[in-house]
């Protein structure tokens, strides 16, 4: 088991968001989490990347059967844990290739791996951003800066295609793209999909399921999971809307 | 007035005697007693004076220093006219710094365009005072750059001026760098005055002195004009270091940017002076000015005051000023992709701070800063 969690409870501020979620993923699945706005989505993700604004009140988080909590944001990471951020932020002066190679060799460093020099790296770069279509001269420019939403999503994505993480949280990766743009991020998404990592997508919409198609379905609102399936679960959500399992977190 | 001041005063008065005497321009020499006499008259600033308020610059009037002053060139009668239209009334330092200052002269000819930029270095060796005085005439039509820089090792006291006067349709690039020594002093004015549709871009970089303080003064003298009075202050230590800015719009139609960054750590403090004045006959101005200032200690301190005064309804303006840590989603998002903590609180505060560099045209400039900023920093990035 790649990531186990168990129970968990946690939220920010003091006010309990996720109130008591189980989730279990393997290699070389994917996982899709969908919910309504407030239903915890967000606080999941940020609560398995290490936010330091959101506190764990209770429960485990067992990543390959070791505490992913008592780790830091930055350790998860060299890890092989990756999310991928609803808002990617711009990180100005700082031009993506050097920034790529800094965490690619701070990885790589971890591991006890030789590091890149800048050419080996560019090279390597090169190849990674065949990946997303992404156009060299992005290498060149400020972290997001300037980049238009959907840039900042292949962005992301260039990041994890660099990175190689064993496991991908995709938070509200399709918010905000357009058709084109949601096409060319899915398919860089599903050509990362390997037998050695998981993915968890993050979503409130069907449609980027229509692109990368999961291997389990959990819906969850008011904190809990409140229904579980595979990939035709989306089709039915996407058709009876949230007030059906609203219904069902209620009824809990 | 503490003793110690009076002292420092009277050895600059005896060493100003000695150094008159070889004035052998009557013009020249006339201005220059009448600045002493300004000084004698103002002495030094201290922090009763409003502008001096935040800036104690006992420590570098303590000292005794031996003026070492270059021959100043051939001045012709309008470059003494220009000379002498110098705010010696400023404070005493600029007073001092035009009794002895070491005038030199770059006049830009009528529709001339200078590509290779007029590189102006200031070094002052141990226990001495240097009075660098420079008269940047662009005339009309024309275009230079100008790059300024201090980088003085020792404990050395540098009071600078530069005179800039952009004419009718000309434009002047000016790069001041301050790189001097931890235990340097360095004073420095600009004074600038800009003509019809001229251009004038500037950015000033803060980096070094145990204390430095730097005085701009702005006039627009006729319509159409635009300016960048931009400005980068990177501090630790004991470090300090003020701006005292002025951008006067007096006449109409003229366009002023200013943003100024620091960043502070240690013990270090920063004060930021920003006067915008829109005159009553200047409609049609576009002023923006904005300070925004990181503190990476919690013993550093800033002191940022900008101030917009306007007395024309017709008008553009903007002002606004920020202190603050970074951000916490910012540093986040780094530690995500696996940098250590360290590494990516520095790389934002590069970031931060590169953004004021990376407008520098001269690409060796750019990148000696760049180097200078990542090195304070501790950062390794390679291209």
């Amino acid at each position: 088991m790649l990531l186990e969690v168990k129970d968990l409870h946690a939220g920010i501020d003091g006010k309990e968001i996720l109130k008591g979620l189980n989730l279990q993923v393997k290699k070389g699945e994917v996982h899709a989490i969908m919910g309504p706005n407030g239903s915890g989505k967000s606080t999941l993700s940020k609560v398995l990347a290490g936010h330091p604004s959101y506190g764990v009140i209770s429960g485990e988080v067992l990543y390959e059967g070791k505490n992913l909590l008592e780790l830091e944001p930055d350790e998860r990471a060299r890890e092989g844990v990756f999310m991928a951020f609803q808002y990617p932020v711009e990180v100005p002066g700082v031009s993506n290739s050097q920034f790529l190679r800094l965490a690619y060799n701070q990885k790589a460093l971890h591991h006890g791996r030789e590091e890149l020099d800048p050419l080996e790296f560019n090279d390597y770069l090169k190849e990674k951003a065949k990946i997303v279509d992404m156009d060299p001269q992005f290498f060149k420019r400020s972290v997001n800066e300037g980049f238009s939403g959907g840039e900042k999503k292949r962005n992301e994505i260039l990041q994890m295609a660099v990175l190689e993480p064993k496991l991908a949280i995709l938070d509200e990766t399709d918010s905000g793209l357009d058709i084109d743009a949601l096409r060319i991020v899915a398919e860089g998404v599903n050509k990362l999909r390997s037998p050695d990592n998981a993915i968890i997508l993050v979503t409130h919409y069907q449609r980027l399921l229509n692109f990368i198609v999961p291997d389990m379905v959990h819906v969850l609102a008011n904190g809990r999971i409140v229904k579980e399936g595979g990939k035709e679960l989306a089709l039915e959500l996407e058709e009876k809307g949230y007030d059906w399992v609203k219904g069902a977190a209620n009824a809990n | 007035m503490t003793s110690s001041t009076a002292t420092t005063q009277t050895v600059f008065a005896e060493q100003f005697r000695e150094f008159i005497k070889g004035e052998t321009n009557d013009a020249v020499r006339a201005m220059r007693e009448q600045a002493f006499a300004s000084f004698t008259a103002s002495g030094f600033p201290t922090p009763k004076n409003e502008d001096w308020k935040y800036t104690n610059v006992a420590s570098l009037v303590s000292g005794q220093w031996s003026v070492a002053c270059g021959q100043s060139q051939e001045l012709t009668p309008a470059d003494v006219e220009i000379a002498r239209r110098f705010g010696v009334d400023r404070n005493g330092f600029a007073a001092l710094n035009l009794a002895f200052g070491e005038i030199k002269v770059i006049r830009i000819a009528k529709d001339t365009s200078i590509a290779e930029p007029f590189e102006l270095n200031f070094a002052a060796a141990e226990n001495t005072a240097i009075f660098p005085h420079i008269l940047v005439i662009a005339e009309t039509g024309s275009k230079a750059t100008i790059i300024e820089s201090y980088a003085s090792q020792t404990k050395s006291f540098t009071n600078a001026a530069v005179q800039v006067i952009v004419e009718d349709n000309a434009s002047v690039t000016h790069y001041r760098v301050q790189k001097d020594g931890a235990e340097a002093f360095n004073i420095g004015t600009t004074e600038v005055s800009l003509g019809r549709d001229s251009r004038y871009d500037s950015t000033n970089i803060n980096l070094g002195a145990a204390i430095s303080r730097h005085d701009i003064d702005l006039k627009f003298t006729a319509e159409g004009g635009e300016a960048w009075v931009d400005g980068l202050y990177m501090l630790g230590g004991r470090q300090h270091s003020d701006t005292h800015s002025v951008i006067d719009h007096t006449v109409p139609n003229c366009v002023s940017h200013q943003t100024y960054k620091g960043v502070l750590n240690d013990h270090s403090r920063g004060v930021f002076n920003g006067k915008v004045f829109v005159r009553e006959n200047a409609h049609g101005t576009d002023a923006q000015q904005s300070n925004k200032n990181l503190l990476l200690s919690n013993d550093a301190r800033v002191d940022t005051k900008p101030q917009l005064e306007i007395f024309n309804d017709d008008v553009k303006c903007s002002h606004g000023a920020t202190v603050g840590q970074l951000e916490e989603e910012e540093l986040f998002y780094l530690l995500t992709r696996g940098l250590p903590e360290t590494l990516a609180k520095n790389l934002l505060t590069y970031g931060f701070a590169e953004a004021i560099i990376r407008k520098i045209g001269i690409e060796s400039i750019k990148t000696d800063l760049d180097a200078a900023v990542l090195n304070r920093l501790s950062v390794k990035l390679e291209v």
